[in-house]
């Protein structure tokens, strides 16, 4: 056996950044006097087109800023926000469950959503339509309870509105 | 008396917010905007502005309230550059929201002062270093900046001077640890944002090896008043220095408030330094919610630690909450909580935020921070012994750069609200051990643990 990363998403060799990631990445060079500084954008740049950040993805973000793998899968896993082994769902949801959040019912919200989707936090539905985590404080305490779907800020939750969003997430 | 002065009090960097289209550079400049920056840049040397920001005594709005102009004075002469400036968007403290809150509504306020502190600081290149969870203020800080390169405010040869800048967004990951100044500068650099020891402190040797000042967004549209308005109108605005401290640089100007928790009406107010916690509560939070009473409020942040509902004529300026045992005043983030919180709930939450939050770097932080949240989930599973009391309260004690156990400040803010909660509400813990655990609450042997717990 040889010793090969546990789970890839493609087989060896078979390229998974497009020469338009590529591009969008590059596009932040001359943004930062080190190639390294480009880490965390390329991290998002792939992340927002794949929804998740493969090891081969890791590879050829290591190759483009001339480091070692290791280098960019070491700054990756500090942060809990890359997924590796599966894409995360199309929308995906944080719920606040810090104090201003969790003083105004934010974590029995986050368990009624759970519960009513059917998965566990941190978990993508059966059909691939979202994925819901929990969050430390969102910056929206004056909204409590709260939660950020996509790029959409959710205000004041409840079950009735927390339950309408589960029909149809979108963010 | 001090009603009156309060809802006398008119908004100076909240003033715009509510305008229609508030973030765009047309709105900005019908208000006057971009006037003090185009005037410094033909009348006033860099040496002069800075000069005038020091004389303000603006203390930074970040958390620690170190004065921001003593802090560019800090990088070193005649350096051949470039110099770097890091504007603190990574906001993440719990309960605060007041940097958002400028950066969508009214970007532009924030980008006039940190041109002008680029100017004051000789730097090149500025980084808003934006926390992933603020779409809106990353969409509206874009086009900000995209209109003020296609105005020539910002580029090669800024309003026709000889100064050129460019402004840069760096969206961040979720990680709270990189609103720490040197942790913000790792994780810019492309790391893993463990913070750095100091010295050096950043205005030596910084972003890229190069010096470096971190401000705070709040701390830039102060900026941006005080050019407009002069350092006399700051002055008039807040507490003076402490008669009996001489260390103490005073409290001046407006601040923003975040209100949140219990309240009537949660929102982000702004008064000047120095208003009590309960006339935030009460003058612009409707009081505490639903008719009851408080129990306690945090004063700045969960950080900060806890004020007891008798501690609420605290003053919300840079030397009250620490009269009162707590850390200080931190974002100025007040959460309230009322009479049928559970403390222990409380503790609970707040334990789990610092676990999780916790970068790993120092071991008394890492363990200390999981620690405190395994006890307080083992006392809330009905298996607590009074003995987890002093343990809690022996981790509050020796975590943070205080005790001197840790390179950064989070593990003092995770010590803090252990620190107050147990003191300050020692006989809820007991209380509550003893009713929910009867027969083992006296218990000392090891105990078992409930299962294992996962932080990610």
């Amino acid at each position: 056996m040889t010793n090969q990363p546990a789970k890839t998403e493609t087989p060896a060799g078979q390229r998974v950044l497009s020469d338009a990631i590529v591009a969008e990445i590059k596009a932040y060079f001359p943004r930062y006097p080190t190639l390294q500084a480009v880490t965390l954008p390329a991290l998002h740049v792939v992340n927002a087109h794949l929804r998740h950040v493969p090891l081969q993805a890791v590879v050829e973000i290591a190759e483009l800023l001339e480091l070692a793998p290791a280098q960019i899968q070491d700054t990756l896993s500090f942060y809990g926000f890359f997924k590796q082994d599966a894409p995360h769902g199309e929308t995906r949801a944080w719920v606040c469950r810090s104090v201003s959040c969790a003083l105004r019912g934010g974590e029995e919200i986050f368990a009624y959503m759970c519960q009513k989707a059917g998965i566990e936090p941190g978990q993508t539905t059966d059909d691939g339509k979202l994925t819901l985590e929990f969050g430390e404080c969102l910056g929206a305490c004056e909204f409590a309870p709260c939660m950020l779907a996509g790029d959409t800020l959710h205000k004041n939750l409840t079950e009735e509105s927390a339950g309408k969003f589960l029909q149809s997430p979108t963010g | 008396m001090r009603w009156n002065l309060l809802s006398e009090f008119e908004p100076i960097l909240l003033a715009n917010i509510h305008r229609e289209h508030s973030h765009t550079l047309r709105v900005y400049e019908e208000q006057g905007g971009y006037r003090s920056l185009k005037r410094v840049l033909a009348d006033q040397p860099r040496e002069a502005f800075r000069d005038l920001i020091k004389g303000s005594a603006l203390r930074g709005r970040g958390g620690a309230g170190f004065p921001c102009g003593l802090k560019w004075t800090f990088l070193p002469e005649n350096h051949p550059g470039p110099v770097y400036f890091c504007l603190n968007a990574d906001e993440s403290e719990p309960g605060t929201f007041n940097n958002r809150i400028l950066m969508e509504e009214d970007p532009h306020q924030v980008l006039e002062g940190l041109i002008l502190s680029c100017y004051a600081t000789k730097a090149a290149t500025a980084y808003i270093y934006l926390r992933y969870e603020y779409p809106l203020a990353y969409k509206h800080l874009q086009s900000a900046i995209d209109e003020l390169y296609a105005a020539g405010y910002l580029g090669d040869g800024v309003c026709g001077s000889e100064f050129s800048l460019n402004i840069y967004l760096h969206r961040g990951a979720a990680a709270y640890i990189c609103g720490e100044e040197t942790g913000l500068i790792e994780s810019l650099e492309g790391r893993r944002a463990w913070p750095r020891i100091k010295p050096p402190f950043p205005a030596v040797e910084g972003a890229f090896r190069k010096p470096t000042v971190v401000n705070n967004v709040e701390t830039a549209a102060c900026v941006k008043q005080i050019a407009d308005r002069g350092v006399d109108w700051f002055r008039s605005l807040g507490t003076p220095p402490d008669p009996n401290n001489p260390r103490d640089p005073g409290s001046f100007g407006p601040k923003l408030y975040c209100l949140s928790g219990h309240v009537e009406k949660p929102g982000c107010y702004e008064a000047p330094l120095g208003i009590t916690v309960s006339e935030l509560i009460n003058d612009f939070g409707g009081g505490v919610w639903k008719g009851r009473k408080a129990k306690a409020a945090v004063p700045g942040g969960i950080s900060m630690g806890l004020l007891t509902a008798d501690e609420l004529d605290c003053k919300l300026d840079f030397s009250g909450p620490g009269k009162y045992g707590c850390l200080g005043l931190g974002t100025a983030a007040v959460v309230v909580l009322d009479e049928t919180v559970s403390i222990v709930d409380f503790l609970h939450n707040t334990c789990r935020f610092f676990a999780h939050e916790s970068c790993g770097q120092c071991t008394p932080c890492r363990e200390g921070t999981s620690w405190s949240l395994k006890m307080l989930d083992r006392i809330r599973a009905g298996q607590g012994r009074l003995l987890d009391l002093d343990l809690l309260l022996e981790i509050g004690d020796f975590i943070g750069i205080m005790p001197g156990t840790t390179i950064c400040g989070l593990a003092d803010g995770a010590a803090w609200p252990i620190k107050n909660a147990i003191r300050k509400f020692r006989d809820e813990f007991e209380e509550y051990i003893k009713r929910t655990n009867p027969t083992g609450y006296m218990e000392t042997s090891p105990p078992l643990a409930l299962e294992l717990h996962s932080i990610h």
